[in-house]
């Protein structure tokens, strides 16, 4: 398949993928790093976090459109106040969720996937009457638009760079928030072992609702993100959530770093053969040597020593 | 053989048995017309499915989120036979290339791919139906049982497979007939399925392989086996510890769920006369679990009740209030898993049964009693404590 490229080509094709990729992965990455919270952390197995990204979309748009109608000239920043606000409508919706379904389905994991598969289906068809089944886009500011030129025939998008760095600073800030501060602490407490975090005074419950929530709305900033890459439509979401997974139990579930690094795997992968090959095969072939890889080692690429 | 009946079935089961059997056998044919009855066959077919989840799932604890996968290659298997039939060269003269299938000389193939070449054949059609999805799951059943890959893993990991190979299907388009997967099928052996005597046959042929299936899924579940499978799905090691390959019963139970599903795959496209990638992929395949839980996942007549209400549901539901049945659907799956575990099935076993004449429950109490609470699942009970 490299036939026919001279090796200067092939760098800069590869290159140009790399960078085109860099949206992909930052989808996958947000996308993950909250189900890797939910499920890595909790157990949970979230089959409606499709469904939570693609409220963060929905939120971006609708934030999209008032700006654009009504204050024209903040156009500017609007997406800034569609991604916290998208976290917030995902975080509360998860939060909700949490405290009406999963709290009672934590001793039975697979069933919280069966009921969120049933939260999923009532998502799709919320939104199917709310906003119509065509899919919808949103208008990105000017400055977003364009690519930086690097070579003749390298360009980097400029909102690919955007979403980056967004993606860098809201990792950092959840690997902060799970391994530096307090409440952190008390998450994992709870994670590893709930009756003993209990009798040392954490109240479960709320860490549980916190946690659960946190990976929601994380999913909702996802949905901006996925906003400037693709039109949002009802099932959108649902198209992600078998790649998330994946992302997740490639990279071992309990691993934020692993998360990142499988993303990485993952959508560069997928971004680099589909230059060479179809759009399908060249996913078949990512998902295949995924699953080839996880029957191979099970716990993912980076597993915590634990014992159990 | 020193068999008993009494040991392979209680009273009430052989009661249950018998309800369905008058159902399916007698009363919808006399109550439906044929294009209803057609679809009644259809939704057996899921209960094919369902059945082998109950032996996964119900009794395994092996959630599998891939049975639509060998549902599909069942189905697929059937469709690609009757296809060669459909396409003689007479039949596909104004091609460029007569006699293949007409997807793929819209696609620019010459010649029949080698994969095709076997479904000239009735017989090797009908052992590819059962030996293709058993081989493929005892492939993937070895690769992650063996590993000691179980519960989520195994689902999620399955449900990948279920999108590789849609992805696939539809992206091979000459090879597989694409997205509109395989249509416009005519005949089985000079036989034409689309007349209403044949669907008639098709319906009977279709409930009396379900019932033989049952029977398989019984006797599974009353053996040594049965019981080994619940010990399994409660405390895994010590199974293991007692010296059994929990692997290997693993890949046997998941092989004969494929199997099933493979049956009902293949009397899908006879009765529906198509076959498409939507009948594989991620969805259907978490339907089918759906209709197993509803149903009751530890009930294999739980399982076949299931598919057929929740289809019917569907079918009146979404003709009467399109709206609606992704609404109902979600919010009766939430219900089951929140308020009752065990479906149709444990609601009939708590509610209906303590009130039915004692003549028809079974071999006194006791019995009952042991049995029932042996296939409760530890968590359910302790969800329900």
């Amino acid at each position: 398949m490299f036939d026919g490229y001279t090796f200067s080509e092939l760098t800069s094709i590869l290159a140009m993928q790399g960078f085109a990729g860099l949206i992909l992965f930052s989808v996958f990455v947000l996308m993950a790093l909250g189900l890797a919270i939910i499920f890595g952390q909790m157990g949970v197995i979230n089959m409606a976090h499709g469904e939570f990204m693609i409220l963060g979309a929905y939120v971006t748009y609708i934030c999209s459109n008032v700006f654009s109608t009504y204050l024209p000239s903040l156009f500017g920043i609007y997406f800034f106040v569609a991604m916290i606000l998208a976290f917030i409508a995902s975080g509360a919706l998860g939060a909700a969720v949490e405290w009406t379904m999963i709290r009672h389905l934590y001793k039975r994991p697979l069933d919280t996937l069966l009921a969120t598969w049933g939260l999923s289906l009532i998502l799709q068809q919320v939104y199917r009457s709310v906003f119509g089944a065509r899919e919808v886009g949103v208008t990105l500011p000017d400055y977003l638009l364009g690519s930086f030129q690097l070579t003749d025939m390298v360009e980097v998008p400029i909102n690919g760079v955007f979403v980056m760095c967004l993606t860098i600073l809201i990792t950092a800030g959840v690997a902060y928030l799970m391994f530096k501060s307090a409440w952190g602490r008390q998450v994992r407490a709870v994670v590893q072992n709930r009756a003993m975090a209990g009798a040392v005074g954490i109240n479960t419950a709320k860490v549980d609702r916190g946690t659960y929530a946190l990976g929601c709305g994380i999913a909702g900033v996802a949905g901006s993100a996925f906003t400037m890459v693709g039109s949002t439509g009802p099932t959108s979401g649902q198209l992600y959530i078998v790649d998330t997974f994946l992302v997740v139990v490639f990279g071992g579930a309990q691993s934020l770093l692993g998360t990142i690094a499988s993303a990485f795997a993952i959508s560069q992968s997928q971004s680099t053969l589909e230059f060479f090959l179809s759009g399908s095969m060249a996913k078949i072939l990512t998902l295949l040597t995924v699953v080839g890889i996880l029957m191979l080692r099970p716990q993912g690429l980076f597993s915590l020593k634990i014992r159990r | 053989m020193n068999f008993k009946i009494s040991s392979f079935a209680n009273r009430t089961e052989i009661f249950g048995f018998l309800v369905l059997a008058v159902l399916i056998v007698v009363i919808l044919p006399l109550a439906l017309d044929i294009f209803r009855l057609n679809l009644i066959g259809k939704y057996l077919t899921y209960a094919f499915v369902a059945i082998g989840l109950v032996l996964c799932w119900g009794a395994g604890g092996i959630l599998s989120l891939g049975q639509g996968v060998f549902f599909g290659l069942g189905g697929y298997c059937m469709a690609m036979f009757l296809k060669l039939e459909a396409s003689t060269p007479e039949a596909t003269k104004i091609q460029s290339t007569p006699g293949i299938p007409d997807f793929m000389d819209w696609n620019q193939l010459t010649e029949l791919p080698w994969f095709w070449e076997p479904f000239h054949s009735f017989p090797l059609t009908l052992v590819a139906i059962l030996v293709v999805p058993t081989v493929f799951a005892y492939i993937l059943g070895v690769a992650m049982f063996k590993r000691r890959v179980g519960g989520v893993y195994f689902a999620i990991i399955t449900q990948a497979i279920a999108a590789i190979l849609t992805i696939l299907i539809i992206g091979q388009q000459g090879y597989t007939g694409g997205v509109n997967g395989i249509t416009d099928l005519r005949t089985l052996m000079g036989w034409d399925i689309r007349t209403e005597s044949a669907q008639y046959t098709l319906y009977f042929v279709n409930a009396f392989l379900l019932f033989v299936v049952l029977l398989v899924a019984q006797y599974v579940r009353k053996s040594k086996l049965g019981r080994l499978l619940v010990a399994m799905r409660e405390k895994e090691d010590r199974v293991r510890f007692s010296g059994y390959s929990v692997a290997n019963f693993k890949i046997f139970v998941f092989c004969l769920g494929a199997a099933f599903s493979a049956i009902g795959g293949a009397m899908f496209t006879l009765q529906v006369g198509f076959m498409s990638p939507s009948f594989v992929g991620i969805v259907p395949s978490i339907e089918m679990v759906i209709f197993t839980a509803v149903g009751g996942r530890l009930s294999i007549l739980g399982a076949v009740w299931g598919a057929l209400i929740i289809n019917q549901a569907k079918t009146l539901l979404s003709e009467a209030f399109p709206e609606l049945w992704l609404l109902a659907m979600g919010g009766l799956f939430i219900a089951v898993v929140m308020a009752f575990p065990n479906g149709l099935a444990g609601l009939y076993t708590t509610y209906v049964e303590p009130r039915l004449p004692k003549f028809l429950s079974g071999n006194g109490g006791k019995d009952a009693d042991d049995d029932s609470d042996a296939d409760v699942p530890l968590a359910s009970k302790q969800a329900a404590e």
